[in-house]
C-alpha cells in the first residue's frame, strides 16, 4: 500500500458520489423512458470509441457533474498500446 | 387553504416517522392546526412515536369502511391541542386502504386543519402510493448514504408523475429534508456532503438534521424531539424546517448540540 492508496481509502465519500451520479442517469432513463442527455452522451462516446479500438468497460472512468447552469460530462479511457503497454487517458 | 404534505423517502428507517412527528408537533407548536396521518397499514409506529398508542380505538380503515365517524377515529395530543393524529390499521389488510376512501377522508381532514401531514410507509408499493397521491408539498426524507440517495431519487421520479398534481400537469414542491447528517464525517470525506446529496437529487434543501442521541431519547418516551428537547440540535432543525414550510425564508445551518465540559470530554459515549 503506498501513500496515495492509504489517501483514498480513507475518503469514501467521493466514490459514492461518483458512483450514484452515474447509477442514477442510468436509472432514470430506465424509469422515465426519456433518454438523459448527459447519459446518452456517454453512451454514444463509448460506442465510438469502441469502434476504432477494443475499451476494457473496466477501464473507462465517467465523471458527471450538475449545477443549476451547466452539467459537465468527463470521460477518461485507457487505451491499450499497440505496443501492448497501457497509456492513460485520451 | 390547508395543505396535505407527505413524508416520503423510498428507504425504510432514514426518519419518516420520527420527522412526520417534529414537523407536525413543530407546526403546531407555531399555532397551526395539525394532523399527522400513518399510512402504514399492518405496521403504524406514528402512534408510539407520538406515545398515544394506549388511545388508539378507531383508525383509518375504519373510517374508510364507515364502522368509525373521522372525529371518533382522530386522537388529539396531550401536550398540544392543536395537534392531532389519525392512526393506521394494525390488524388489517393494506387493500383496505381504497383510492376513493383515501380522497374521501383527506378532502374532509382538509376542512378541519391547516396542515395534513401523511405519513408514507417504506417501498414503492400500495401504501405509499396513496400516501403521495394528493400531496400538494413532499417532504423527501434522506440520509446521506448511497441506497437512501437511490431510493429518494426513485420516489421523486414518483412524485414528478403518479401524484394528482403531476397528472393535471401542475408542479409538485419537492423539498429534501437530510436526517442523521454528522458534519464531522463529511468534513473528513467519510460521508455524503450535504452539497453532494443536492447536486444528485436537485431539490431545494428544507433543513439538516444533524445524527444526534435525542431522536432515540425522544421516541424512547414518545414525544416528538420538537417537544421533549426543543432546543437540542435536531429539534432546533425540525423548528426551522417547520418555519420554512411555512414560507419564511432562513438561512439553512447545521445545528448544533451544545455540550457541557464533561459531555465534550466523553464525546459519543454519553447516550
Amino acid at each position: 500500500m503506498n501513500l496515495m492508496s492509504f489517501f483514498a481509502r480513507r475518503t469514501s465519500a467521493p466514490v459514492a458520489r461518483e458512483r450514484l451520479q452515474i447509477l442514477l442517469a442510468h436509472e432514470r432513463v430506465l424509469v422515465s423512458g426519456e433518454p438523459d442527455l448527459v447519459a446518452v452522451l456517454r453512451e454514444q462516446i463509448l460506442a465510438l470509441v469502441a469502434r476504432h479500438v477494443s475499451v476494457d468497460q473496466d477501464r473507462v472512468r465517467v465523471q458527471m457533474n450538475r449545477d443549476a447552469t451547466a452539467s459537465t460530462l468527463e470521460i477518461e479511457v485507457e487505451l491499450p498500446a499497440p505496443s501492448g503497454a497501457r497509456i492513460a487517458r485520451a | 387553504m390547508a395543505k396535505v404534505l407527505v413524508v416520503t423517502s423510498g428507504k425504510g428507517g432514514v426518519g419518516k416517522t420520527t420527522s412526520t412527528a417534529a414537523l407536525g408537533a413543530a407546526l403546531a407548536q407555531a399555532g397551526e392546526k395539525v394532523v399527522v396521518v400513518d399510512f402504514d397499514v399492518g405496521l403504524r409506529n406514528l402512534d408510539l412515536v407520538m406515545g398515544a398508542e394506549r388511545r388508539v380505538v378507531f383508525d383509518f380503515i375504519n373510517v374508510i369502511q364507515g364502522e368509525a365517524k373521522l372525529q371518533q377515529a382522530l386522537i388529539r395530543d396531550k401536550r398540544l391541542d392543536t395537534l392531532c393524529l389519525l392512526p393506521a390499521s394494525q390488524t388489517r389488510d393494506k387493500d383496505a386502504l381504497t383510492e376513493a376512501g383515501v380522497a374521501r377522508i383527506l378532502a374532509e381532514l382538509r376542512e378541519k386543519f391547516d396542515w395534513v401531514i401523511c405519513d408514507s410507509p417504506a417501498g414503492i408499493e400500495r401504501g405509499a402510493a396513496l400516501a403521495m397521491r394528493h400531496a400538494d408539498v413532499a417532504v423527501v426524507v434522506t440520509n446521506p448514504e448511497v441506497s437512501s440517495v437511490r431510493d429518494s431519487d426513485r420516489i421523486i421520479g414518483l412524485l414528478d408523475s403518479k401524484t394528482e398534481r403531476a397528472e393535471r400537469g401542475e408542479r409538485m414542491e419537492k423539498h429534501l429534508l437530510l436526517t442523521r447528517y454528522d458534519p464531522i464525517r463529511a468534513e473528513r470525506g467519510e460521508m455524503l456532503k450535504i452539497d453532494d446529496v443536492l447536486e444528485i437529487l436537485s431539490i431545494p434543501l428544507l433543513g439538516i438534521v444533524p445524527e444526534s442521541e435525542e431522536v432515540l431519547r425522544a421516541s424512547n418516551v414518545g414525544s416528538p424531539v420538537t417537544l421533549n428537547s426543543p432546543v437540542s440540535a435536531p429539534a432546533r432543525a425540525y423548528m426551522d424546517a417547520a418555519r420554512r414550510l411555512k414560507g419564511e425564508a432562513l438561512d439553512i445551518v447545521v445545528p448544533k448540540d451544545r455540550k457541557s465540559l464533561l459531555g465534550k470530554l466523553f464525546g459519543r459515549r454519553a447516550a
